[in-house]
């Protein structure tokens, strides 16, 4: 097994724990106060199910980008890797707005505990997001100069790692209420 | 294709001929440089650890006394010089030099590898390593000087600066772990990758040295706890300075939460530094006592139960914290459990020295007083495991003494029995004897006596973190008071020892006996490198045969039969 | 090499249905049954993931070590909240309590009363 490919599998499994703290945290509150339903009330699931729209499309465009890269076109890679930069972007300004839009109806991150949840999980995937954009643009020009090809499948595993854990974070922070 | 490219990309990094200081010790990807920097490091840690130590010790026994070299201990420094005290010396003098060092200077050495997979990845992570102690370092002198609320970081001490009075230095004592922890999550994944990917043709899975699995076993069970207390983390620096509240019970939080979240990290971490301790013991005392090890399949499994079982204990620290009772009685029972493992693998060496030929060098010496100590520090645990016995020893000297009989033989014996071993590969010079074994002597003795005397004091009912004990009149009887001055005389002593032990260094680096190849008749790999080993080192990689253990194999002329020799 | 015949599934059927899914967890939350919401959403979630992560990550094609080790940081998480929960989710225990849960607990169930009348 390509050591790469290793290597980034025990980063997931150590962001697995990292996200499993906040979560597990998050949910035992979450069970505990049924209170927080009223304030959970206010995220807004559409805007969610946007992003979750959108990253689901940015990852198809990195598995199209890891077949390019296998094929030896780094070109092409380059070019779907760009597209997914492109979701990941999208995905950073919907979320910007939408906290935006939360923040100036008055919750903000001391408001509640509900609320210092909720932007402390959103925000550390967010950050995931960013970190794998910046990796994403940096591998999208080597491989156009058709350089360190096997890293375009090494940033879709982590970018597939942290699509799913969005899965989880859509319906915990916007569908149970 | 992507194995290729990245082997082709790691020789490429040991094609330059002629390097500059800079480029050969500072910045240098060599996994034996990098290892040397994270020792050093480690001991000039070490050093600041223990000179608090002395300071907080002495403000002990000579309640209000200036004391000499530090002035006087004022009731916040004492705060900050115990709480720094214990996080240096679990987090940057024990993780950096029994995992960090031991393993980047051994791990492609005995698996006979030219380098780590990852050897720039290998220097960040000692970069980002030595900031983590340029931010701790710092946190002492910021304004409310360093973080005074226990190595454990409980809120709402922590959390609110008004009870702990550093609003600072508690931010940066954060920020100083957060880093640390990601300094070791990369240096792990190169272990585990480097152990899994890169060993030398032939060597199978039970041909790999006893402390090369127990580095990467150990970096496994880091990666997989340390994640919530980083999570935790993250929750405590908003807590200290943004105003969230996640750990404040007046708000909506819950300070339980941050003891699970750190525990769940904390007891692993007690076994992450253990292991590789014990690993290194195991490869010193076959080599002198000539002997195969005894059992080593059953040695892998028993690490592989220890792993697994410490994560299952976390919760025995929290038996007063108001747990539910009866998770306490599943923690007690999984506590006791995980004695059993460890109990085995004492019983496993003490069956490897059994009719061996032993010779008394200055590491097997060390590795013996290793089995001797630790057994004092495990079966001490048995009695806080209980949760109805922990509920009178908890927070009292008794806890203190127990796992300074754990951590000092991992972190100071283990390291000693490991450089004293090993120094001969690392510097290409003996150490000198004579002054290892009064060293041995100075620093062995000296330890029973500052502890024993706390185990006494702990069931007497001496509470820990209190400032002056002349405040409490139950504390304060002339025998408990002469005691306490017994304890840190016999610091004053082993610290003072600890000079032989820089003399023998540095002496030994200038003036020792040249060491040759394989000066313990050894067989594991790195004694067929060059003693120290060239940049890539060997010039030729080799290839293995057997196991590690071959010790006194009936029918052959040596009592040794290396790893990469046919026959 | 293995990655070299790595099996490249239809990449756009998955997608599809990732995309169905996400349908399927919107219309749960639409239908107002809280159940019905709980179920279909995190389970979408826990199909969505097991998709990707079969089919895109090819955590099938990695070393067996990977998933076993996957595996097990997801029940070291179950292990943490198994552990942690009975205190966290408690508001009262021996010797504490917690004062901004109670009023909590309170004020919510006077709001709730106050709704159903």
């Amino acid at each position: 097994m390509p050591t790469g490919r290793l290597a980034v599998w025990m980063v997931v499994v150590s962001e697995i724990v990292v996200f499993g703290g906040v979560l597990a945290s998050y949910i035992m509150h979450r069970l505990a106060h049924d209170a927080w339903s009223v304030q959970a009330a206010h995220t807004n699931m559409w805007i969610g199910a946007f992003n979750t729209f959108v990253l689901l499309t940015s990852s198809l465009f990195v598995a199209f980008a890891h077949k390019a890269a296998e094929e030896g076109d780094g070109v092409k890679a380059s070019n779907f890797l760009w597209m997914t930069v492109a979701g990941g972007t999208t995905f950073v300004i919907v979320k910007a707005l939408e906290w935006t839009s939360e923040i100036t109806a008055g919750y903000t991150i001391t408001s509640s505990t509900f609320w210092s949840f909720y932007y402390t999980a959103a925000g550390l995937h967010a950050l995931h997001v960013i970190a794998g954009v910046v990796i994403l643009m940096i591998i999208a020009m080597q491989a156009r100069k058709q350089m360190e090809l096997h890293r375009v499948e090494l940033i879709g595993i982590y970018w597939y790692f942290v699509e799913i854990v969005w899965f989880f974070l859509f319906p915990l922070l916007y569908i149970a209420k | 294709m992507a194995e290729t490219l990245t082997a082709a990309s790691s020789h490429g990094e040991h094609a330059h001929g002629e390097m500059s200081f800079w480029s050969k010790y500072v910045f240098s990807t060599d996994h034996k440089v990098v290892g040397l920097q994270y020792m050093f490091t480690g001991i000039f840690m070490g050093l600041i650890g223990g000179f608090m130590a002395y300071a907080f010790r002495m403000q002990l026994a000579f309640p209000g006394v200036e004391v000499p070299g530090y002035g006087l201990v004022s009731p916040v420094d004492y705060n900050a010089l115990v709480t720094n005290h214990g996080t240096i010396m679990i987090f940057w003098v024990a993780m950096p030099v029994l995992v960090a060092a031991f393993g980047n200077y051994l791990i492609p050495l005995m698996v006979g590898a030219d380098d780590m997979v990852f050897p720039r990845l290998n220097r960040l992570s000692y970069q980002v390593f030595l900031l983590s102690a340029i931010v701790l370092i710092c946190s002492f002198f910021v304004e409310g000087g360093g973080f005074g609320g226990a190595w454990t970081a409980y809120p709402p001490l922590s959390a609110q600066s008004q009870y702990n009075l550093t609003p600072l230095g508690s931010s940066l004592w954060l920020v100083a772990v957060g880093l640390e922890f990601v300094a070791f999550l990369i240096g792990g994944i190169n272990f585990i990758t480097t152990a899994m990917n890169s060993r030398a043709p032939g060597m199978k899975a039970y041909d790999i040295p006893m402390i090369v699995w127990m580095i990467v076993v150990a970096s496994i069970m880091f990666m997989a706890s340390v994640g919530p207390l980083l999570a935790g983390a993250v929750m405590l620096f908003m807590d200290q300075n943004i105003g969230t509240a996640f750990f404040d019970p007046d708000r909506g939080g819950d300070p339980i939460l941050w003891q699970h979240l750190f525990w769940f990290f904390g007891h692993p971490e007690v076994y992450v530094v253990l292991l590789p301790a014990t690993g290194l013991v195991a490869d010193i005392i076959t080599v002198f006592s000539r002997k195969k090890l005894f059992a080593y399949r059953t040695v892998l499994y028993t690490v592989f139960a220890t792993g697994v079982l410490s994560f299952t204990v976390w919760a025995h620290h929290q038996f007063v914290a108001g747990i539910d009772p009866r998770m306490a009685h599943v923690f007690t029972v999984t506590t006791l459990l995980i004695s059993i493992p460890i109990a085995e693998m004492m019983f496993v060496y003490i069956a490897t020295l059994y009719g061996g030929s032993i010779t008394l060098t200055t590491p097997m010496l060390w590795a013996l007083a290793f089995i001797a100590e630790f057994l004092i520090g495990g079966v001490t645990g048995v009695f806080l495991g209980a949760s109805g016995a922990d509920i009178y020893f908890h927070d009292t000297y008794f806890v203190l003494a127990h796992f300074h009989y754990t951590f000092f033989p991992i972190a100071i014996i283990g390291f000693y029995a490991g450089i004293s071993f090993w120094f001969p590969k690392m510097f290409g010079k003996m150490m000198n004897e004579t002054l290892g074994k009064i060293h041995f002597w100075g620093t062995v003795i000296p330890f029973n006596l500052i502890f024993i005397p706390l185990f006494v004091l702990g069931a007497s009912g001496q509470h820990r973190r209190i400032y002056d004990f002349s405040h409490f009149p139950n504390l304060s009887a002339p025998w408990q008071q002469d005691l306490r001055i017994l304890a840190t005389s016999a610091l004053l002593v082993m610290l003072a020892f600890q000079s032989v032990f820089l003399v023998n260094f540095v002496w030994s680096l200038w003036k020792g006996r040249k060491a040759g190849k394989n000066p313990w008749k050894s067989n594991t790999l790195e004694w067929t490198a060059e003693s120290p080993p060239p940049h890539g080192n060997w010039s030729e990689l080799p290839t293995v045969y057997r196991g590690p253990y071959e010790y006194g194999v009936p029918g052959r002329d040596s009592d040794y039969w290396p790893q990469n020799e046919p026959n | 090499m293995s990655e070299e015949h790595m099996h490249h599934p239809n990449y756009l059927k998955i997608w599809a249905m990732l995309v169905g899914l996400l349908v399927v967890s919107v219309a749960g939350a639409m239908v107002g049954i809280r159940v019905v919401t709980l179920i279909t959403a995190f389970g979408v979630a826990c199909v969505q993931a097991y998709l990707v992560a079969k089919n895109c990550m090819h955590i099938g094609a990695a070393r067996r070590f990977v998933p076993y080790l996957v595996a097990t940081a997801l029940v070291l998480m179950l292990l943490f909240f198994s552990g942690a929960a009975p205190d966290v989710m408690k508001p009262a225990g021996v010797n504490w309590v917690k004062p901004a849960w109670q009023e909590a607990a309170v004020e919510h169930d006077v709001s709730l009363h106050e709704a159903r009348h």
